[in-house]
């Protein structure tokens, strides 16, 4: 076999902390072959982006390589001298990474940014221009000449990521390492990047390095999958392998922890990991993951498990023949709870808009959205960014005032708009759990006063009844008395999110709206959360408005969905239907662009062109622009569809009728 | 590009007539009538009456306040009280002389204070840096009048090098050496802002991912620090110098009245001490005016260098 395009030889890295040497990765080796693409997964902290980084050498100062080698092309990466390893970068790797607003230059238009990456090859201007304007094409950018005349912030996420991407294929590297370059990106965005990733890989036969903690976007893309955990490798293989036939306890457990197959809170509990990520630095003498694991014994504490190969997988793991076997673990079903919604619901809005005012336009970011809540349900708010579903929640929480016209009830009773006229029970009625705890927690109060404040200002306890209650949310939330005293930043970020719940929840308040609560947090965290958020709502019949840009957690816990599009609703009905069909051209498209971890290659609907700005909707139906179903003649173009009652109670905005639109794809 | 300057100086035309109404309102509630001010409490309550009429003072508020600025956009600002001559000429003295010292601060400061902070951020938690932060820091609290006196002391006195002080009158290298002292003071009180906000810029701009990204191209270190760290690290550097701007032209009291320096500083605070109320209200209008063109050209430069306010932001 040729040498490999990448090779990481039994690599050992750590950070200095105040003068001690933490070890991130404790020996990690793989081989990346020509044209092969390799991903490497895994939780937060598990060191996989601390490895892409060291590929390239380009670690943070307090690093330390403590021995290993890492080759890329056959040069010994980690021993070149400065000028050697710009030439490297220059002519041989290149790398794209999270968010692309912030891989681009925001003082420097496109274009000069792009050319810079061809004449530092020694291009000359000319040609490096007329190179740059070759590759935008490639990444299927149409007319290239305006793009390269923007500055970054005038191009969409979906945009930017391509022109980065441009940037990196510049040289035409034989190694590209993507580090999670789709996360934070909408499905429809994700879907279209990863398909130029594929074109790019046949088109090039780059070798790929895939970094990622979306365990079905790597499923997609790679051929071969390395499973990272507290800086080691604990299985490796095929990618089919390894997500069909994990062998290795925590490659299963993340695979189990993932809401997939349509599951649904009331059919089953999400499995999740117990305990933690060992911290960085920690002394791991044996199995690493021995602590998490349901299958260790006496073996399993003392003897480190040997890198060995099972079939056509390698793994750390005294047991995987036993684990490989066994079967399923016990699953245990979720709890069905019937919502009447004959009675009046918590919640109704009706008519509500919402308009913004810049640069002397206006414009309605919601516009006559009309939605009802019941108690204990869970009604899911889907859409890609930028259609109204933060605006709606903000509205509704009164952080912004609804324009008039338009209603809230609560209770039957009408919320005015804006939150310094609603009465103390009206603004504990509705709470909030942000996306991210970190920024919504106040990092200098303890767990204690932060429920306290809660509890005292909105709540109104009495002094001799707050320690109880303190006790009883705590207990909801499955924290311990132990996490009162400490800090959110003492906390790891799942228990951060549970303070976040707690805070929200302390009050009892009729409705919960949940921003994307999981958003920030590893697989195995959010399924835990998710338990607790299904647990919290059974015990006390909360009402959830949730929010997520992941179709598979809204659908896990949702009981009826509202699809939203440019702050207009789509179709509102119960999740089974949404989901399975029949359902609205744009849910369908939405839905045929979440990648799967069986990486059941279904053919993908895709959505021309951008959202358009909400400063100028389209005419007729909003969706026109880009509804794969449009009708023939032009009453999508210059008709807007009425909300239709569907069968089911829900609603409807298309032209096409109900029964013949799409089903499961 | 054009649009927004033009929006930022309608702005600035705004501003500036709230602070001719504020000049003129406070000016005109000081105690005291004017005519009484200039002649005396001895003199005859009818020649009072008389100058008060001479000069202007004696119709209603709002009218003499039009009297004054339609004249002051003439760039008459009436007659000194003290001098008896028109504001205009002491004034245009006193600020072309503020502005040879300001600029022979700047050209000292700024590329000091920018490389300074630069290193700084480069070299950050090291010596260097260390050096550099508490150097600027300890400058920027010392009393402007005790640098300049150590300075006085040393250079003047001692060394004989250059006058203790003066006018900057006569020929360029006369005037280089009467200014050098107190720019070089100024400059010592500045240096330690300039440093400490464009080693705040550098450090954030070195962290962000768009340097990753052009050191990943392989860019060399010169081109990654010249072309992409230097253009965001210097935008909050350019909001500390306009507003340091007003302070060096009309805020020196200390420093031009140590050197005997005949500049704005001194001019507006003699004038207030002599209650010349012309000379007071256009030595106060001028420096504001000067400070909003100064924050104008800032914010001009800012946009420039920062797309996302020349364009508005991506909805």
């Amino acid at each position: 076999m040729s040498e490999p395009t990448l090779e990481f030889e039994d690599l050992k890295l750590a950070y200095m902390v105040r003068g001690t040497a933490r070890e991130v990765l404790r020996g990690v080796s793989f081989a990346i072959q020509a044209g092969e693409a390799y991903g490497l997964v895994g939780e937060s902290g598990c060191g996989k982006s601390t490895a892409a980084y060291a590929a390239i050498r380009s670690l943070p100062r307090n690093a330390r390589v403590l021995s290993g080698a890492v080759r890329l092309a056959g040069r010994d990466v980690l021993s070149l001298k400065k000028n050697e390893l710009r030439d490297l970068r220059a002519n041989t790797v290149s790398m794209v990474y999270q968010d692309p607003s912030q891989a681009l230059n925001p003082t420097i238009r496109v274009g000069p940014q792009l050319i810079e990456s061809f004449t530092v090859m020694g291009v000359d201007k000319h040609e490096a221009l007329k190179r740059s304007t070759a590759i935008l094409h490639k990444v299927q950018i149409a007319d290239p000449d305006v793009v390269m005349d923007r500055f970054p912030h005038q191009l969409s996420g979906g945009m930017q990521q391509r022109v980065v991407i441009a940037m990196a294929l510049a040289c035409d590297p034989k190694l590209l390492i993507l580090d999670e370059p789709t996360t934070g990106l909408d499905v429809t965005v994700e879907a279209e990047v990863l398909d130029l990733i594929r074109n790019i890989r046949t088109e090039y036969g780059t070798s790929v390095l895939f970094i990622s903690h979306n365990l079905s976007v790597v499923r997609s893309i790679c051929d071969k999958v390395g499973v990272l955990y507290a800086g080691k490798l604990v299985e490796e293989g095929s990618a089919q392998n390894v997500f069909e036939h994990a062998v290795h306890p925590y490659t299963i457990g993340l695979l189990k922890c993932l809401p997939t197959h349509g599951l649904r809170k009331d059919a089953q509990r999400l499995s999740t990991i117990p305990g933690f990520l060992p911290s960085l630095g920690a002394d791991l003498p044996t199995c690493v993951f021995v602590e998490r694991c349901s299958f260790a014994d006496e073996t399993c504490t003392t003897e480190v498990p040997l890198w060995r190969s099972l079939g056509t997988s390698s793994v750390r793991c005294h047991h995987a023949e036993k684990v490989a076997g066994s079967p399923a673990e016990n699953e245990i079903a979720g709890v069905s709870v019937e919502i009447n919604r004959k009675i009046k619901p918590i919640l109704e809005l009706v008519n509500v808009s919402k308009s913004f005012h810049q640069g002397g336009q206006s414009f309605k970011a919601v516009q006559d959205v009309s939605l009802s809540l019941y108690a204990g349900e869970t009604l899911g708010l889907v859409g890609e960014s930028g259609s109204g579903k933060t605006t709606l929640a903000h509205t509704l929480l009164g952080l912004h005032a609804a324009d008039a016209g338009g209603k809230i009830l609560c209770d039957g009773k009408e919320l005015l708009p804006g939150r310094r006229r609603r009465t103390l029970e009206q603004i504990r009625a509705i709470q909030i759990v942000f996306q991210n705890p970190d920024s919504a927690l106040n990092r200098r109060r303890s767990v204690r006063k932060i429920i306290t404040r809660t509890l005292r200002h909105l709540a109104r306890v009495t002094p001799e009844e707050i320690e109880s209650r303190l006790r009883s949310v705590i207990a909801a939330v499955r924290l311990t008395e132990g996490h009162l005293d400490m800090r959110p930043g003492q906390l790891s970020g799942g228990l951060k999110q549970r303070v976040a719940i707690a805070r929200a929840y302390a009050g009892q308040p009729r409705v919960m709206v949940c921003d994307e609560p999981t958003s920030s947090l590893d697989v195995s965290v959010q399924a835990a959360i998710l338990n607790l958020l299904a647990d919290i709502q059974r015990e006390s019949n909360t009402s959830y408005l949730f929010i997520s840009h992941d179709l598979r957690v809204v659908r896990y816990l949702s009981d009826r969905i509202a699809v939203l599009y440019l702050g207009r609703i789509m179709e509102v009905g119960p999740a089974e239907r949404v989901f399975d069909g029949p359902h609205h051209p744009y849910t369908e498209a939405l839905l045929s662009a979440v990648t799967s971890t069986t990486g059941s290659t279904t053919s993908r609907i895709k959505l021309e062109g951008e959202i358009p700005s909400s400063m100028s909707p389209p005419s007729g139906c909003v969706f026109h622009t880009r509804c794969p179903r449009r009708l023939e003649g032009d009453i999508c173009s210059t008709v807007e569809p009425p909300l239709m009652a569907t069968p089911d109670g829900g609603v409807m905005r298309c032209h096409i009728p109900f029964e013949k639109l799409g089903g499961r794809v | 590009m054009a649009r927004y300057v033009i929006r930022r100086l309608g702005l600035a035309v705004v501003t500036l007539f709230i602070l001719s109404v504020v000049v003129f309102v406070v000016a005109s509630v000081l105690p005291g009538s004017v005519g009484r001010a200039i002649l005396g409490p001895f003199a005859l309550q009818e020649s009072v009456d008389q100058i008060n009429k001479e000069l202007g003072v004696n119709g209603s508020l709002y009218s003499q306040y039009f009297r004054w600025i339609s004249h002051a956009i003439r760039g008459d600002f009436g007659d000194s009280y003290k001098f008896q001559g028109p504001v205009t000429d002491y004034l245009a003295s006193a600020f072309w002389s503020s502005t040879k010292l300001a600029v022979l601060t700047l050209i000292i400061v700024v590329p000091i204070g920018i490389l300074g902070g630069a290193i700084a951020a480069l070299r950050k938690d090291q010596a260097s840096d260390r050096i550099i932060t508490v150097t600027g820091l300890s400058l920027a609290v010392t009393p402007e009048f005790a640098i300049g006196i150590v300075l006085i002391l040393f250079f003047a006195v001692k060394l004989r090098w250059v006058p203790a002080g003066g006018s900057a009158d006569g020929s360029i290298i006369q005037q280089f050496k009467v200014l050098i002292l107190p720019a070089v003071t100024l400059s010592a009180t500045l240096f330690g802002y300039i440093a400490r906000m464009t080693r705040a810029g550098t450090i954030e701009a070195l962290a962000a991912d768009y340097t990753r990204t052009a050191e990943l191209k392989g860019l060399s270190r010169s081109r990654v620090l010249g072309v992409h760290v230097l253009r965001n690290a210097l935008l909050p550097t350019i909001a500390v110098l306009a507003s340091q701007m007003s302070y060096l032209l009309g805020g020196l009291l200390v420093t031009e009245t140590m050197f005997n320096y005949k500049g704005l500083g001194l001019l507006i605070a003699n004038a207030a001490n002599d209650r010349d109320i012309p000379m007071l209200m256009a030595a106060v209008f001028v420096v504001g005016t000067f400070a909003m063109i100064m924050t104008l050209i800032a914010d001009v430069i800012t946009a420039w260098l920062n797309p996302r306010i020349r364009f508005g932001s991506h909805v």
